[in-house]
């Protein structure tokens, strides 16, 4: 594994009839995790937060050690310094967005925790949200509201697992251009799951390619997935 | 009326729920997320009361808070006195008696709780305490609301439980229900009517606030 990645990982895992067996490594700022449904993308991002324990597995971060099966070390969820988004991200829904933005500042001195919760709210553009509660929310502010909360606590990698599905593309690019914008403020990386060609070649992320439980490939779309591209192109021709 | 039952049963069905409101909350909690397999078996002890003849459950604690058990001597050892035919003793017997009342709402409130919600609390940091205090509680205090009203109804109302472990010592362990027994057997008809009466009003009462509360649930 490559000593000087942002994170290091290998999972052997069986749920169901999938058969994970993953190695990689990220360095890049956004790193997208390619494949088809099934492939055990969700899978790995819940073994990488700290939501499930794989059958064997070694997770380092920053060269910190989050996981070693081997020795029986687990660091739990929520302490790992990884914020997790997923298709449908819950909000607390007895608490304002200020209060659900703060929830995971508990341990951040109280003032600097409101002055924290209040750039979020700059930065997702719901200020004037601040004390809605979740259900007067529309679909657009509920993931902005999420995103801020997985967020705030300054994680040092995020992981999201589709999250923007079902928003309009408008919505969506909104989304992802106030989240390049924090991204670039801070050393925060990004590890995104997709089953969508045409979203990871516009990204111009690095490709991490999973199918059936395997790393496949790893690197840029255009030579990793130079062969699906072919292959949709192949596919809209032949319809036309 | 008889006062005195009247504020004996009132008394006991306060203490008896603030009680078993903690014991119920994190026997909820074990039972709806615990990953034991012999939960169920604790699931089906906690449930037994609500089918078990009290007379039967009042038997085996008898025995159990009496002299004859190392746990009744143990009672009796530290403070002189045994547990049955005593108000304690009427409060660890109304306790189990109405364990069910208390278990099934709290534990079926928390499995409502999708799991995202208890994911995204645990991915930010939240400890089981701070889960349960900040979270699952304010979520299920209807659930909460639904247990106490229940177990306080059930507990004005219990008979034989009271009258095995307790007897009929008036004003320590002579509750309204056993005052109603009394008063039949003296046939004083009226007070009777007037005493049942009121544990009717009571127990309809707390079934209308949970049925209420149910349907206010429903409608999110």
């Amino acid at each position: 594994m490559a000593e000087e990645a942002l994170l290091q990982a290998r999972i052997t895992h069986h749920i169901g009839g999938l058969h994970l067996e993953a190695q990689f490594h990220l360095s890049a700022a956004w790193t997208i995790l390619f494949g088809p449904s099934g492939a055990g993308k969700s899978t790995v991002l819940r073994i990488l937060a700290g939501l499930m324990t794989p059958e064997n597995g070694r997770i380092l971060l920053r060269n910190r050690l989050l996981l070693d099966t081997a020795h029986r070390v687990s660091v739990p969820p929520g302490h790992r310094g990884i914020g997790f988004l997923t298709q449908q991200p819950a909000l607390f829904p007895h608490m304002s967005v200020r209060k659900n933005i703060g929830f995971g500042l508990v341990r951040v001195p109280q003032k600097e925790r409101e002055s924290r919760v209040q750039e979020m709210l700059s930065l997702f553009r719901i200020e004037s949200l601040a004390d809605r509660m979740p259900s007067r929310l529309s679909g657009g502010e509920y993931q902005r509201v999420a995103l801020a909360r997985s967020l705030a606590p300054r994680p040092a990698l995020l992981l999201l697992d589709e999250p923007f599905t079902g928003l309009d593309g408008a919505l969506k690019a909104s989304i992802l251009e106030d989240l390049s914008s924090w991204l670039s403020k801070s050393q925060t990386a990004v590890l995104y799951v997709s089953h969508d060609l045409v979203e990871a070649f516009q990204t111009k992320a690095e490709v991490l390619l999973l199918e059936q439980g395997r790393i496949q490939a790893q690197g840029d779309p255009s030579v990793v997935l130079a062969q699906k591209r072919e292959q949709l192109l192949r596919q809209l021709t032949a319809a036309q | 009326m008889d006062t005195q039952a009247l504020w004996l049963t009132l008394k006991l069905a306060t203490v008896t729920t603030a009680l078993l409101l903690c014991v119920a909350v994190p026997l909820s909690w074990w039972l709806a997320f615990g990953k034991a397999r012999w939960k169920v078996v604790i699931e089906a002890i906690a449930t037994l009361p609500l089918i078990l003849p009290p007379t039967v459950l009042g038997f085996y604690l008898l025995v159990l808070l009496g002299p004859r058990t190392s746990f009744g001597r143990f009672w009796i050892h530290l403070t002189g006195h045994p547990l049955a035919f005593s108000f304690k003793g009427l409060v660890i017997g109304s306790m189990i008696y109405s364990l069910p009342f208390a278990v099934q709402p709290v534990t079926t409130g928390f499995l409502g709780i999708g799991p995202e919600i208890l994911d995204a609390a645990r991915l930010l940091g939240a400890s089981a305490l701070r889960t349960l205090y900040a979270v699952l509680l304010p979520l299920t205090r209807r659930s909460l609301f639904s247990a106490a009203i229940l177990c306080f109804a059930h507990t004005v109302g219990e008979f034989g439980v009271v009258l095995m472990i307790g007897g009929d010592i008036p004003g320590a362990t002579r509750t309204l229900s056993i005052s109603i027994y009394d008063q039949v057997q003296d046939f004083r008809y009226a007070q009777a009517n007037h005493t049942a009466f009121f544990l009717l009003m009571i127990a309809l009462i707390a079934l209308t606030a949970v049925s209420s509360m149910r349907k206010q649930a429903s409608r999110g």
